[in-house]
């Protein structure tokens, strides 16, 4: 009993100590989609500043509630807040990091990027209505394309996702049918297919099960070289899933610095954007100024030296020219 | 008992100290119970006992949610994997009481036992890398060849093996209990009087004779109480089956469906959730799984004191 | 086949199905074990405990942060848990020994200590977590602790049970007060078997996840804050394991082998005092 007592003792002690290393330390929580490039650049900013940057992925409405109960110094969220909500909760908004969601197919005999769809393919194989590979509506899309008559099986994700809210929120602008029968979200209520946890989850149910086809991040496809398939975007032209299709639906979509950046980057005008993109996004509380000039100046970093650690981890930086715009939004809030 | 000391004000310090903390286990389950109904009372109100027990609904787009497919697959996969399990657990035990050579009861009993001792985290780990692979390539299309043609069963094997799928957590939740079932159902065993045994043999019973018609039927109060609470075990599980379930809100039949249990559904939504009304389906979720248990575990607690009155006596 | 063999073979199947039964599980044992053995070890490395994380892509990242929150998180919630457990034991098998109240609190506590983790993990989340605002240390450690309390408590109570009436009555008897004879005579009778139940009750929490996940979280820098969240080696498991990087996969088996072996040792000493003491 005394040994225990002197152990607690020395405990209390050591604990007593160790505030110290708490110096400078910067919370962040919200969305894991970002997780892993805003741990890269935290730990190269922690080398060169000695700034600690503790980015937890606790997803993003975690990162909502967190920001707007004023525990972390920033939270972030793959979806963008509408202004009024921003404004309800005084909150500043940015976009850091771009990503985007890939449709990956395992048919029989097609190649990465053989596969074309169009919005309402791919919405009506999502609800379910398009059953066959060798489906009218596919077909007719791929002339010269041998499709087999095999059953066709959907995944998706089965957790909730920031990637699940960007590829729903596309079917629902593109597909009215989507919008009123399931909605947008981060889960959904899936009208067809097997779910999967996780990307992973969706790639090895896709990669296991011919006749398959599932949606995973971009990041996701390209470093497990899945076979994605080329979707037409507004502008109707057929795009492939790449840093170049990417950047041009950033640089082209409408993102207003007067409404907080609030934009859900799906079918962006350019004529080689890819349409199922999404920024992620950094929110402030607006009264915390001290904070956030150094969550600021940590972004500024970043979009200054970042771009490669980024693409490494294959995140599409964002465009100079919306880099620009964002430091202009700082400005005018003054925590630049 | 030493009611004579009781004057020392020392004495009566201690004593109060110790009765606190005695008691803190009764405020511990009543406060848990407490926080998780006030915290899912907003659920409750929207979606009401019954209705919230019996929906299928899961959805939080519409932020409508239902217990069902939760309890359905938290049933299931318990179920299973208690059918899996008791069989080779009863099996050990009749190996370590009555077959298994003097020097190796010992050691095989401790192996055994150290099944249970492995963190639940590795079960699940080790089931995603290694088993669910094993699973969905030689296991389950091997039972799908014989069993899919098979009127009745034929539509538990149906759909494509995954290897992610109610089957795979089932088989690591009865590894996970073997050791509980086994180490109850031998101590069961091991109090079957000799006597009794002995006269068995005495009037020419076989080895087998007298496990099936002396030593089971003695202890199967012990074992029935070990089993069920195996069955609590299993019904409160997360990690183990966290990786390989694959948390898919629907009522399947196959079991190489993906499917979700109370404790996955908290694993993977529970930081997610956005609403109020979404978490508060959580807490309501992690109500009944505490209501689910604890009345298993009384169940399986009663059953084992009744046994240990009846050896006792 | 006569009746005698029937009965003969009816016995050798069953028992060979026995024995085979016994075999399946050492397999599973073996299978587990060696699987977590060969790829921890190739994994294992002495920046694993040096170092903290680095991103995804850069080589040499440790997992220094989860080791020693892992540490931090298990030694709080032993002191938490373990005085509890051991003080309400004693309340049990002693003050009120024999008395309804202590068998009620006795079966309780048998059945909490099956009570599932996860469940204990929103409570907390609840109470801890919420209120404060952000995930934190000691929110993991009450957690832990919670679970700790009932095995303490009731290997404990065991314990003290075993120690001969006599010999308190001895003590009675040169006048010394009921908590002296506690302290210095029944704890003493009663140590190695209290030991043991503090070894297993820490085996037993330091493998749990559940309910830390949403309490004590995750950190991603060596803190030794407990009033912020702090990282632990199973909940960095849960993460390196389901994410897509071929070497946080390495490191979740790298931290699957520590926290086994670490584990094992634990309850292989606890088991060997049991049989060494009271066999």
């Amino acid at each position: 009993m005394k040994v225990f007592l002197k152990l607690a003792l020395a405990l209390a002690l050591v604990f007593s100590f160790t505030h110290a290393d708490a110096a400078d330390m910067l919370n962040g929580a919200g969305a894991s989609f970002p997780y892993p490039v805003y741990s890269a650049w935290s730990y190269d900013y922690n080398k060169v500043t000695g700034v600690q940057l503790n980015y937890q992925s606790i997803g993003s409405g975690g990162g909502i509630k967190q920001i707007s109960a004023r525990t972390v110094a920033f939270g972030a969220s793959d979806a963008p807040l509408a202004p009024a909500q921003l404004k309800k909760d005084s909150l500043l908004q940015f976009p850091a990091v771009i990503g985007g969601v890939v449709p990956v197919v395992n048919v029989p005999g097609v190649k990465a990027g053989e596969l074309k769809l169009d919005s309402d393919a791919l919405c009506r194989i999502y609800l379910g209505d398009i059953k066959y590979w060798d489906d009218g509506r596919i077909k007719s899309l791929n002339a010269g394309l041998r499709l087999p008559h095999s059953e066709m099986t959907v995944v998706h994700r089965s957790d909730g996702s920031g990637t699940t809210a960007i590829f729903t929120t596309y079917l629902s602008e593109v597909c009215p049918v989507w919008k009123s029968k399931v909605g947008a979200g981060t889960s959904v209520n899936w009208p067809a297919g097997i779910g999967g946890k996780g990307n992973e989850g969706v790639a090895n149910y896709t990669k296991r099960t011919a006749g398959s086809i599932g949606y995973v991040e971009f990041a996701y496809a390209e470093q497990n070289k899945l076979a994605y398939a080329l979707l037409k975007n507004s502008a109707g032209n057929f795009v492939k899933p790449s840093f170049e299709t990417f950047e041009d639906a950033a640089a082209t979509g409408n993102f207003d610095p007067g409404k907080d950046f609030h934009l859900w980057l799906v079918n962006a005008p350019g004529k080689k954007a890819w349409p199922i993109a999404g920024a992620t996004f950094i929110l402030l509380a607006k009264e915390k100024t001290d904070s956030n000039k150094k969550v600021v100046k940590f972004f500024d970093w970043a979009f200054n030296h970042g771009d490669k650690k980024a693409k490494d981890l294959v995140y599409v930086p964002l465009p100079s020219s919306l880099k620009n715009k964002i430091r202009a939004y700082w400005k005018t809030h003054g925590i630049l | 008992m030493a009611r004579t000391a009781k004057k020392n004000p020392v004495d009566r310090f201690f004593s109060v100290m110790t009765a606190a903390a005695a008691f803190s286990v009764i405020v511990l389950i009543a406060g848990i119970l407490y926080v998780l109904v006030s915290e899912s009372s907003l659920a409750i109100g929207r979606f009401g006992v019954w209705r919230f027990l019996s929906s299928t609904d899961w959805d939080p787009v519409r932020q409508s949610f239902g217990a069902l497919t939760n309890i359905y697959g938290t049933v299931l996969t318990t179920v299973l994997s208690l059918a899996i399990a008791i069989p080779l657990a009863v099996g050990i035990a009749i190996f370590v009481t009555e077959i298994s050579p003097n020097f190796l009861k010992g050691p095989i009993g401790a192996a055994i036992e150290l099944l249970a001792a492995i963190p639940s985290i590795i079960y699940g780990m080790w089931g995603l890398f290694t088993l669910s692979p094993i699973m969905s390539t030689y296991i389950e299309p091997f039972l799908k060849k014989i069993f899919s043609g098979v009127p009745l069963i034929g539509i538990l094997f149906q759909g494509t093996p995954m290897g992610i799928d109610i089957l795979t957590a089932s088989v690591i939740l009865s590894i996970m209990i073997i050791p509980f079932t086994a180490s109850i159902s031998r101590d069961s065993f091991n109090l079957t009087p000799a006597v009794v045994k002995e006269s068995a043999y005495a009037i020419g019973a076989t080895r087998w004779e007298v496990v099936k018609n002396v030593v089971i039927p003695y202890s199967k109060l012990g074992v029935f109480g070990g089993v069920v609470l195996s069955l609590g075990r299993a019904l409160g599980e997360t990690m183990a089956v966290a990786f390989v379930l694959g948390n898919n809100h629907r009522i399947t039949t196959s079991l190489f469906d993906a499917a979700a249990t109370i404790t996955v559904t908290l694993a993977n939504e529970f930081a997610e959730a956005d609403s109020d009304v979404y978490l508060s389906s959580l807490f309501y979720l992690a109500l009944v799984l505490f209501v689910l248990s604890f009345i298993t575990l009384a169940v399986a607690k009663f059953f084992l004191l009744k046994a240990e009155r009846k050896y006792s006596r | 086949m006569t009746r005698e063999q029937i009965r003969k073979t009816e016995g050798f199947i069953a028992l060979s199905l026995s024995t085979l039964a016994a075999l399946g599980g050492l397999f599973w044992l073996v299978f587990i074990l060696g699987d977590v053995l060969v790829h921890g070890i190739k994994a294992l490395h002495i920046d694993l405990f040096l170092n903290d994380p680095a991103p995804p892509g850069v080589d040499g990242g440790g997992l220094r942060n989860a080791f020693v929150g892992q540490l931090l998180i298990t030694v709080c919630a032993t002191l938490i848990g373990v005085p509890m457990g051991v003080l309400g034991g004693t309340f049990l098998a002693e003050y009120a020994r024999g008395r309804k109240i202590a068998r009620l609190i006795s079966i309780l506590a048998d059945i909490m200590v099956s009570v599932p983790s996860i469940v204990i993990g929103t409570f907390i989340y609840a109470v801890l977590v919420k209120p404060i605002g952000h995930f934190n240390g000691w929110a993991g450690a009450v957690a832990l602790a919670i679970i700790m309390i009932p095995v303490v408590l009731r290997t404990t109570e065991d314990m003290l049970s075993l120690v001969p009436w006599t010999l308190r009555e001895a003590a009675f008897a040169l006048g010394a007060p009921y908590y002296k004879v506690i302290t210095q005579v029944v704890y003493r009778g009663a140590a190695t078997g209290i030991l043991t139940g503090v070894l297993l009750s820490i085996a037993r929490v330091a493998g749990e996840t559940a309910p830390l996940l949403f309490t004590s979280f995750n950190n991603s820098f060596y803190s030794l804050d407990m009033k912020q969240p702090v990282a632990s080696l199973t909940v960095t498991i849960f993460q390196y394991a389901m994410g897509p990087y071929d070497n946080w996969h390495a490191q979740a088996w790298a931290a699957a082998f520590v926290i086994t072996i670490f584990i094992l040792i634990l309850t292989i000493t606890g088991r060997l005092i049991i049989k060494w003491r009271y066999k």
